[in-house]
């Protein structure tokens, strides 16, 4: 009987349980589609004001195979980032060279031998780092290692391209920890036993089995690394020196293609020659780390495998 | 970032109209421009809220570029520029139906400067402009006969500001001319700060910015040939006799009226100009100051 009853009071308020439930299906959904909403209208965004740039005055070979970054002159206005992405290239490439060894070491470690609490507090730890603001990760480029690079290697000036690829690559390190690092938890406990069944030694089980296993998600953490590293800004703009220059040693400055856009946005005329140029870099900018984002995405899912 | 700024601007002349409401008609200047000139413009605004406590000029900087085109677009009432407007953006003005109406308000002297211990004291323009200039033949401090205690192979760091600043278009323009641009691979640092704070770090460097931001841990070059140079300073730049200093400009639309024209006749007053003096910049006529 009272069951009934309950039963009949359910069905009453199921119009109002139907719409509380709608609603947040909506949210939900709003929620979830809003990444794409966002992506596409600033994509569209940033299409729209480099678009006068691209169908004008735009020059292929002069945007991409020139050093000549000289958008203010007076007399001959030049747009060439080639010198550009040298900059942007060479300190990425060698913070990869600096946080491939870190974030691999530090994965290998959380993720096969340290236990109990020494593995909560390095992840806690390792969390930690990936939160330190790129503006603290600059002024440390600019304050500690400018002075420690000069008085360490006997070069004029230590804002290089050494620099901000250390620099860099420890800032990228944590982010490649953690998904290597969850890539190698990844790997099957049986692979393992198994191996150590048949004699081979912890090394061995790690450098022929677990490695190559976790191949897959191990490249996708080194691709989201070079990613945050084509994109970051502050950190390179205050420890690459911002010069235009084409790098033939790891001692000399150079500047990035995000840095060139944060400082010269804010003081140019909006829908000026050289405001859309800066845009149209962003679109390449773009372009550049979508496609990297989505390889390191499509590896990480194994699709290469099947 | 324009977008942000002028937000910012819009909100804080908002709370600003909001907090005053008390009272009787009150009227807000928009004043935007030059990172040069944002200090002194704050300081007047500031100064003259004593004079005319009706009137409210909300300032903003973003550089000299950023506040005449927002005078192009007729969204300030007096813009402010470290260099004069081009050709160019006077016709964009008047195309859109501005008038805008140059007034000096006083001049900066640009420093050139040095580490500690180089051991430079005078330098020539055309020095200046092989070290700076693109094709320029000056690339060690040994080209000039010197050599700069620190300094690894002599090697001259080329410290520069960012190109749409409008002390970089006026010390290419002193320094280099019309026609020539800077060389490739010059440290451009964003603020006139940065570039004392850099040199003041690097040996081998050499820098330029507004002498406002001189301090004692850098040198300054005495600029003109040997024995007849001229050290920067408020009263060379305010006679002309320093070879880099340039005007400070306010532009309005149209010749100032009311509210904007009492504003701009206080800034030219003795009290005015001497508050652009106390910010370390040359008035634009002689004053004396307590």
């Amino acid at each position: 009987m009272s069951e009934a009853r309950a039963q009949a009071s359910r069905v009453g308020q199921r119009n109002r349980d139907w719409y509380i439930d709608k609603a947040v299906e909506i949210i939900v959904f709003i929620g979830g589609i809003s990444a794409i909403i966002f992506i596409v209208g600033i994509f569209v965004f940033i299409t729209k004001e480099g678009l006068g740039f691209l169908a004008d005055t735009f020059d292929f070979k002069e945007f991409f195979f020139s050093p000549n970054w000289r958008p203010t002159s007076e007399a001959n206005p030049t747009y060439g980032i080639l010198a550009l992405m040298a900059g942007t290239a060479s300190v990425t490439g060698l913070a990869m060279l600096v946080a491939i060894p870190f974030s691999l070491g530090a994965a290998i470690y959380v993720a096969e031998f340290a236990t109990g609490k020494t593995r909560e507090a390095l992840k806690v730890l390792v969390e930690l780092l990936a939160a330190i603001p790129s503006v603290v990760w600059g002024f440390i480029g600019l304050s500690i290692m400018n002075p420690l690079i000069i008085d360490l290697f006997n070069v004029p000036i230590g804002l290089t391209v050494l620099n901000a690829g250390i620099i860099l690559g420890l800032m990228a390190a944590p982010i490649m920890t953690s998904i290597a690092e969850d890539a190698l938890k990844a790997v099957p406990d049986r692979y393992r036993e198994a191996a150590e069944a048949m004699g081979a030694t912890r090394w061995q089980v790690i450098f022929k089995v677990v490695l190559p296993a976790a191949k897959n998600g191990l490249l996708g953490a080194v691709l989201l690394g070079v990613g945050r590293g084509f994109g970051e800004t502050m950190a390179v703009l205050m420890a690459t020196g911002h010069a235009i220059n084409i790098p033939t040693s790891v001692f000399d400055s150079v500047r990035a293609l995000t840095a060139t856009i944060a400082a010269e946005l804010g003081e140019t005329a909006n829908g000026s020659d050289h405001y859309q140029a800066l845009f149209t870099i962003g679109i390449f900018l773009f372009i550049i780390t979508f496609l990297i984002n989505l390889s390191a995405d499509l590896i990480v899912r194994g699709v290469r495998k099947g | 970032m324009n977008m942000t700024k002028s937000i910012l601007m819009l909100a804080s002349a908002g709370v600003l109209v909001v907090a005053c409401s008390g009272g009787d008609e009150r009227q807000v200047i928009q004043n935007k421009g030059s990172d040069t000139l944002v200090n002194v413009a704050q300081a007047w605004a500031e100064g003259y809220q004593t004079v005319d406590p009706n009137v409210i000029v909300a300032v903003s900087g973003g550089g000299s570029g950023t506040g005449i085109a927002a005078l192009i677009n007729g969204t300030v009432d007096i813009a402010n520029a470290s260099r004069a407007m081009k050709q160019k953006e006077v016709d964009l003005a008047k195309s859109s139906g501005q008038n805008p109406v140059q007034h000096i308000v006083g001049y900066d002297a640009l420093a050139v400067f040095l580490h500690k211990d180089n051991p430079i004291t005078q330098m020539s323009v055309e020095q200046l402009a092989e070290i700076y200039g693109e094709n320029g033949a000056t690339t060690t401090w040994t080209d000039l006969g010197v050599e700069v205690p620190g300094c690894q192979d002599q090697q001259i760091v080329v410290v520069s500001r960012q190109n749409n600043s409008g002390t970089y278009a006026y010390f290419r323009e002193a320094v280099l001319g019309k026609e020539r641009e800077f060389k490739l691979g010059t440290r451009d640092m964003h603020g006139s700060k940065d570039v004392v704070d850099i040199v003041e770090k690097t040996p081998c460097a050499i820098g330029y910015s507004g002498l406002a931001y001189a301090n004692d841990h850098v040198n300054m070059a005495c600029i003109g040939g040997e024995g007849d140079c001229v050290n920067p300073s408020v009263a060379t730049a305010s006679d002309g006799s320093y070879a880099i200093a340039r005007p400070l400009f306010m532009y309005t639309n149209g010749e100032p009226a009311g509210a904007i024209k009492e504003y701009m006749d206080w800034i030219m007053s003795d009290t005015g100009q001497c508050v652009i003096l106390e910010k370390g910049y040359a008035p634009a006529k002689s004053v004396t100051c307590s």
